[in-house]
């Protein structure tokens, strides 16, 4: 590949960092430190502009390097990541949106708050979704590691170190003096010119098979060198029992990790109504749905004009497939076209990773300073979350939580992202989605259920990752040369999902005090009608 | 957005004390007990479930049928059905059409049966001088 590529994708990602951070100093001047402002964005977005920040939110570089990339590899088995990142909307949407949007002001632990008692409460969600976010985040700056790596060839590991802090200073930029209303518009842009560059890729895709779906399905089949075996499930997780329960479990934490991911709930704030989240949901169901359909095309189209093997021979786990699908489609390796949509697909995937951390450090700072320092701070104990200084500590708290990420980062780079996002969703499946239902929906839930349920999904997921084969004993792990695994699955949400629920169950009907039934009446008249709602 | 009401409405901002203010000597507990115990709002609670409670258990066991039968039965879904068109890639992408199928119902279901009366709810709740408490904070 020839430099000329590397100055392209260089000035237009600096157009982007240009204009976003304009966008953060134009949209934030004149707006005062209020939490109401910092956290939620003044909640006043439209349901369409907040369908797309949603979908800028959830689309991460893993999603569009990373399936069209297992795609390319494994054919058929990378489709099963699209289907289960995509019905997971519809737990958020029947379950989730609309309830959280009446029922809570900033974060997941003001649902769970309102009906328990408030400081075990909220220092327990708090730390979960610290927890989740942190995970999420260093999923997303080893991505933006290994374009780097990508983008600059194998002299590049000095320079991979430099993106990924780099990554992370803006992110942190762009949180504390922008607060949700930058962040959303930035989430809106970013979602926009990955929409558009993932429709221009596949229209291109199909314009060389002449639309011919047939067509292009065969030839990735030849071009895989697996034959038919590549348009069915089976090559990536078919290998023995732990490889399908892996995937089993790893598909049950898509489905019901994503209505706990705390950047994606705390979306729901920045709309006015209950009614306004429902439709901003239909808009990012629409806007997700076609674009992973568009991956699947991508995908395949990677494996018939590139070739498998060339897509495994750049990147063994096949996060350059899309790349080197546009280097292809513009001409090939060396002509203007090629350059230039090869820069352009690089300047997208690294505006997503910037959107994606900026959202998700928000979300975990509006833990850090709503939940966890107002409930373990002195004064906080007795005044709840409206303290005068709540929003100089988030902004503290992202500029730390970025530090942490950052730092995260850089040791775990040689970890697979799109695994790396799959135990995030583990966790947040785990830790945070049984509590979130148990409160909205079960009438006797009892504080002491609330606790045990974060700390029952929080701490089983967590260690099984750490006795997991991807820390410890075998080839690819982060110590791998020693050997101290327990759990054979790579995912820890097939064990940890059912023990978050089981805790909260139990945790409840061990408790001494009972359910208090106003505050559950409160929950229920609250969620459904919207009365009462910030 | 006929029910909109911004953070400048005042109704998070208020005093926690402004329910007593009321001539009734209502509490906010005995209002939304009130009111969760009221036909009206039991009719909502039920229209909700109704349609929430069978959609979210169809959809996720469908899922779960998909996931298991890639995982456990890769021959059965690879049988191939019209050219390069197999089982499994007709349901991955039934999976994504009864997603969208599904948000148009929900979409649709609420909007007929639920929205209006849980409005009329939410104002119930206001009318006693409730909704001015303490938001989300408790």
């Amino acid at each position: 590949m020839s430099g000329g590529h590397q100055t392209l994708a260089l000035a237009l990602f600096s157009a982007f960092v240009a204009v976003t951070l304009a966008i953060t100093t134009w949209v934030s001047r004149g707006r005062h430190g209020s939490p109401e402002e910092f956290y939620a964005g003044g909640r006043l977005f439209s349901p369409m502009e907040n369908g797309f920040a949603i979908a800028g939110d959830y689309m991460s570089a893993a999603s569009f390097l990373g399936i069209s990339g297992v795609i390319a590899l494994f054919g058929y088995d990378g489709m099963l990541y699209s289907v289960g990142f995509l019905v997971a909307w519809l737990v958020v949407l029947f379950l989730v949106a609309e309830l959280v949007r009446n029922c809570g002001r900033f974060t997941l632990a003001d649902v769970v708050a309102a009906r328990m008692r408030e400081r075990p409460v909220r220092i327990a969600s708090g730390t979960a979704s610290v927890t989740v976010s942190v995970l999420y985040l260093v999923a997303q700056m080893v991505g933006a590691g290994s374009l780097v790596t990508l983008l600059f060839g194998e002299s590049g590991t000095a320079a991979r170190a430099w993106g990924v802090i780099g990554v992370g200073a803006l992110m942190v930029v762009y949180v504390t003096l922008g607060g949700m209303r930058a962040t959303t518009w930035i989430q809106i842009v970013k979602a926009v010119l990955l929409m558009g560059g993932a429709v221009a890729l596949t229209v291109l895709v199909l314009l060389r098979f002449h639309g011919r779906l047939d067509d292009l399905l065969t030839t990735a089949a030849a071009h895989s060198g697996h034959g038919k075996a590549f348009l069915g499930p089976g090559l990536a997780y078919s290998g023995g029992w732990t490889a399908r329960f892996d995937f089993i479990s790893l598909g049950i934490a898509l489905v019901l990790g994503t209505a706990g991911l705390p950047h994606i709930l705390s979306r729901f704030y920045t709309v006015p109504t209950a009614r306004a989240a429902r439709r901003s949901v239909v808009w990012s169901i629409g806007l997700i749905g076609g674009f992973y359909l568009m991956t699947i095309v991508l995908g395949f189209g990677a494996a018939a004009l590139v070739g498998s093997g060339a897509v495994r021979a750049s990147n063994s786990a096949g996060n350059t497939a899309v790349p080197l699908l546009a280097l292809d489609l513009g001409g090939g390796a060396g002509t203007t076209g090629g350059t230039v949509l090869f820069a352009v697909v690089a300047a997208v995937a690294f505006a997503t990773i910037l959107a994606v951390v900026a959202g998700v450090t928000l979300a975990s700072s509006a833990s850090v300073a709503h939940d966890l320092y107002a409930s373990l701070g002195r004064r906080g104990a007795k005044a709840g979350g409206r303290k005068r200084g709540e929003v100089p500590v988030a902004r503290v708290a992202a500029a730390g939580i970025g530090a942490v990420a950052i730092a995260l980062s850089l040791l775990a780079q040689d970890l697979n992202v799109a695994f790396l996002v799959g135990l995030a969703f583990a966790v947040s499946a785990s830790a945070n989605l049984p509590v979130l239902l148990y409160s909205l929906f079960w009438r006797s839930f009892t504080t002491r259920g609330a606790v045990w349920s974060v700390y029952g999904g929080l701490v089983p997921a967590v260690a099984l990752v750490v006795f997991s084969p991807v820390v410890s004993g075998s080839p690819g792990a982060v110590f791998a040369g020693r050997d101290f695994h327990l759990f054979p699955l790579e995912n820890p949400g097939l064990v940890s999902i059912p023990l978050g629920f089981l805790a909260g169950w139990l945790g409840t009907v061990l408790s001494r005090e009972k359910a208090d039934p106003a505050k559950h009446a409160e929950t229920e008249v609250r969620s459904l009608t919207g009365a009462g709602a910030a | 957005m006929d029910e909109q009401d911004g953070p400048e409405s005042g109704f998070t901002v208020a005093a926690p004390r402004a329910a007593e203010e009321e001539p009734h000597a209502y509490t906010a507990a005995d209002i939304y007990l009130e009111v969760q115990r009221s036909a009206a709002f039991q009719e909502v609670r039920a229209r909700y479930r109704r349609f929430v409670v069978p959609a979210t258990a169809a959809f996720l066991a469908w899922y779960l049928a998909y996931v298991l039968a890639a995982t456990l039965a890769p021959a059965a879904m690879a049988r191939p059905v019209a050219g390069p068109v197999n089982v499994a890639m007709l349901a991955g992408l039934a999976q994504f059409l009864t997603t969208f199928l599904l948000t148009w119902a929900y979409t649709r279901h609420a909007r007929r049966n639920r929205d209006r009366a849980a409005l009329d709810l939410r104002w119930t709740v206001l009318d006693r001088g409730v909704g001015r408490d303490r938001g989300g904070q408790a």
